[in-house]
């Protein structure tokens, strides 16, 4: 892998020929190992384009149906393979359709690069035609940007781009390219970058705070791990596993932390946070020793914070000093890679068991299963639940496949009773709840994880937000499986009003159009089931066909996911029903 | 805890959005920026940021946080009016006749401890440096006279420790 990479640099520093900007670009993306790019034309951005079509044979560029889902696409391509994901577009509005992708990958510190072309150097600030102010715009949704007006710069920048989002805590970064700097052109070299002066991406453990870590971690009756996406981005699962085993401790995980352990593991015992695991939040406030794990205390995990696990010390490893006490604060902070301090306490851990408290997890599991999960897994009225399709796709897939989930009830469902046998399987939008993430980030997933299953589950209202992929699906023949849970309504708001503003159903219900009948007009096989009995032979059949597949399951209009937390409340105050 | 000032020293290479950035993080949290300065530092290239803000510290702690996250910030820090030596500075403009008519005047410029920079003709201009308290007081004397523009400076202000910038520049170095 090494010397491919080492290879095409040295084939990509022409050293003495002059390129133009939007070639050393194209040499750039070469240079870091990328070979598949999304994004959309326009003018401010042809000259890179005309490259990619001269480079075709060594960069796919997938052209999405909107900038919006490039971004997601980039997203879930970041995601299924810890790769920095591209997306591209032009100045104005396609710049703009950027945004909701970047405050994604924000919050849920996603490594992505968006290249935005932009007016000639000598027109910005006059209002030229799709003049925007992209960096203005993008700086609090960006880890990093910079707008490129000389073609020179254009190496540096780009080596300076892909080190910034991959690094440390990973996020999006945004190179805007002025037109000038795209057709100018300049001697090219290419210099990976591996360090900037004044950003420090890991800070170095601290072994005294790991000691003292390692102390308490060993002391306690009823310790609790609670992990979350940094285990995925540090690529620690290993050692967490290891952690997890040695000290004998319950761990559960945060929506983006799931699928870095194994569902079954006989450890794991299940999602903290809202529309989490019951025990898992009940117990949060039991617990003698709180390990939280690359996560950040977002609040739809604590809940109210003045009745967060105050009886318990709390020991937070994590990457982002930003992080440390920022909603909670910690007795220790174990500031480094989750992979590095990990593997530095685990010499230092007590081979433990604690079955007693263990069992408590098992007791409070039994006090689910019996008020929800059987419900929602074995139902019996006539209307279909969502929990039953994800327990057939579980089947179908023995557990292997990436699922990327939308926003709303069905993404609930689907991060509660999904099974994982590998890491980086499950793509969500997280921190920013986006709607319409699912389609393109689906996509983005297949391509970069071609040999496994990749299922997108969404509602039927985020389904209309990017329905439009559909096309790119088809195109590029990405043989994604979509599974629209259909209830007529956006879910998840819908609850919220029956349970808090007395059923008024304000602009929740939804009159669809026949699915069905829109993804076979893409020539996407298309199937529709309205009864149980239907249900397993055709989540079989989508998942046979190794072509893209969509399948509209009409369930349940009315159901609400439980437990859940509400708004406000305490992690001990989660409600069954 | 209790709204308190506190000021903020921020470290930073020299580069075009960076003023945006960190005055998003204010603007993200609805933070009022009392006073801002920005000039080089004791350090070749390097430049500094003085902010003002009256807020608690858990705030500040977590603002200085989100400012040192950012690529091109080298180091933030806080300290309290008690930590450091700040200063501010102010221009007054004033009628050039008031300066001869007015005896008052001449007892303000001098009881002030300010400089008259230039006179002309037509006006003057007076400057004083000091803590904001003084040139309120100051403001308020001349005020009845009639001032025909006043200007202040943000906050600049040095601490009493040592902020150790050098020694950290060469730890990101060999890092
Ligand atoms: C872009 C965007 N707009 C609005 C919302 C608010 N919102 C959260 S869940 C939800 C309903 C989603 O409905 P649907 O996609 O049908 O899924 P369901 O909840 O029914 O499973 C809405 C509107 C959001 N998360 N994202």
């Amino acid at each position: 892998m090494e010397t491919v990479k080492a290879k095409r640099t040295a084939a990509s520093n022409k050293v003495g020929i002059k390129i133009s900007g939007a070639e050393a670009l194209i040499h750039c993306l070469l240079a870091e190992g990328v070979d598949l790019i999304y994004g959309y034309p326009g003018g401010a951005i042809m000259p890179v384009y005309d490259e990619l079509y001269k480079f075709q044979d060594k960069l796919t560029h997938v052209l999405t149906r909107h900038e919006q889902a490039a971004t997601h696409a980039a997203q879930g391509f970041a995601r299924v393979t810890g790769k920095v994901g591209v997306a591209m577009a032009t100045s104005g509005p396609g710049a703009t359709n950027l945004v909701t992708g970047l405050a994604d990958a924000q919050i849920d510190s996603t490594p992505i690069i968006c290249i935005t072309g932009q007016v000639p150097r000598h027109l910005l600030g006059s209002d030229a035609f799709q003049e925007t102010d992209i960096i203005g715009i993008s700086t609090p949704v960006t880890k990093w940007n910079y707008q490129i007006t000389k073609a020179s710069e254009i190496p540096e920048i780009m080596a300076r781009a892909f080190y910034i989002a991959r690094s440390g805590r990973p996020g999006p970064v945004l190179i805007d390219i002025t037109k000038n700097a795209q057709f100018d052109e300049f001697e090219f070299t290419y210099e990976p970058c591996n360090g900037v002066r004044s950003y420090k991406p890991v800070p170095k453990p601290d072994p005294a705070a790991i000691e003292t870590a390692a102390s308490l971690i060993n002391s306690a009756k009823r310790p609790y791990i609670v992990f979350g996406q940094g285990i995925i981005l540090g690529e620690a699962e290993a050692e967490l596993k290891a952690f997890v085993e040695k000290s004998g401790i319950p761990a559960a995980w945060t929506i983006l932390g799931l699928s870095a352990l194994e569902t079954d593991h006989p450890l794991n015992v299940g999602m903290v946070g809202m529309h989490g695991n019951y025990g898992p939040n009940v117990l949060t406030n039991e617990c003698d020793v709180l390990i939280a794990i690359g996560m950040r205390f977002d609040d739809r995990v604590t809940g109210n914070l003045a009745t967060y696990a105050k009886q318990a010390k709390i020991v937070h490893f994590e990457i982002d000093p930003a992080e440390v006490n920022k909603n909670v604060k910690v007795d220790i902070a174990v500031l480094g890679d989750a992979k590095e301090t990990l593997s530095q306490i685990l010499p230092l851990i007590d081979k433990n068991s604690h079955e007693e408290w263990l069992s408590e997890f098992h007791k409070k599991y039994e006090e689910e299963y019996q008020a929800v999960i059987d419900g929602d897994l074995n139902p019996t009225k006539p209307g279909l639940t969502m929990g039953e399709v994800i327990e057939e796709i579980n089947l179908a897939s023995k557990n292997e496949a990436v699922i990327v989930t939308d926003v709303g009830q069905h993404q609930m469902i689907a991060c509660r009773y999904a099974k994982f046998n590998q890491t980086k399987s499950n793509i969500t939008s997280g921190g920013l709840g986006t709607m319409g993430f699912a389609l393109p980030a689906a996509i983005g997933a297949k391509m970069g994880a071609q040999e496994r299953e990749v299922v997108a589950i969404i509602g039927d209202g985020g389904y209309q937000m990017n329905i439009q992929e559909l096309a790119t699906i088809f195109q590029n023949k990405t043989a994604v499986k979509i599974v629209v849970l259909n209830n007529d309504h956006l879910g998840m708001v819908r609850q919220w009003q029956e349970l808090f503003f007395e059923s008024r159903y304000a602009s929740t219900v939804m009159t669809n159009p026949d699915f069905v009948k829109i993804a076979e007009g893409y020539y996407i096989k298309a199937q529709r089931v309205e009864a149980r009995e239907d249900l397993r032979s055709a989540v079989e059949e989508m998942m046979a066909s190794d072509e893209p597949y969509f399948l509209e399951v009409r369930v349940e209009k009315e159901d609400n996911v439980f437990p859940m937390i509400p708004s406000g409340a305490s992690v001990s105050d989660i409600r069954l029903k | 805890m209790d709204n308190k000032w506190f000021t903020i020293s921020v470290y930073s290479e020299n580069h075009v959005g960076l003023l945006n950035r960190i005055s998003g993080i204010f603007l993200k949290r609805h933070i009022n920026i009392e006073s801002l300065n920005v000039s080089k530092s004791e350090i070749d290239g390097v430049s500094k940021f003085t902010i003002v803000v009256f807020t608690t510290e858990n705030w500040t702690q977590k603002i200085v946080a989100q400012i040192e996250k950012q690529i091109e910030v080298i180091k933030a820090f806080y300290h309290t009016d008690e930590e450091t030596i700040f200063q501010e500075s102010a221009l007054f403009k004033i009628a050039s006749n008031l300066l001869f008519d007015e005896r008052q005047i001449q007892n303000i410029i001098k009881e002030s401890n300010s400089q008259i920079v230039t006179v002309s003709r037509e006006f003057f201009v007076l400057a004083k440096t000091g803590r904001r308290g003084e040139i309120d007081e100051m403001y308020q004397d001349l005020k009845p006279f009639g001032i025909m523009q006043f200007v202040r400076s943000g906050r600049i202000a040095v601490t009493k420790a040592e902020m150790q910038i050098t020694a950290l520049l060469k730890e990101f170095q060999t890092n």
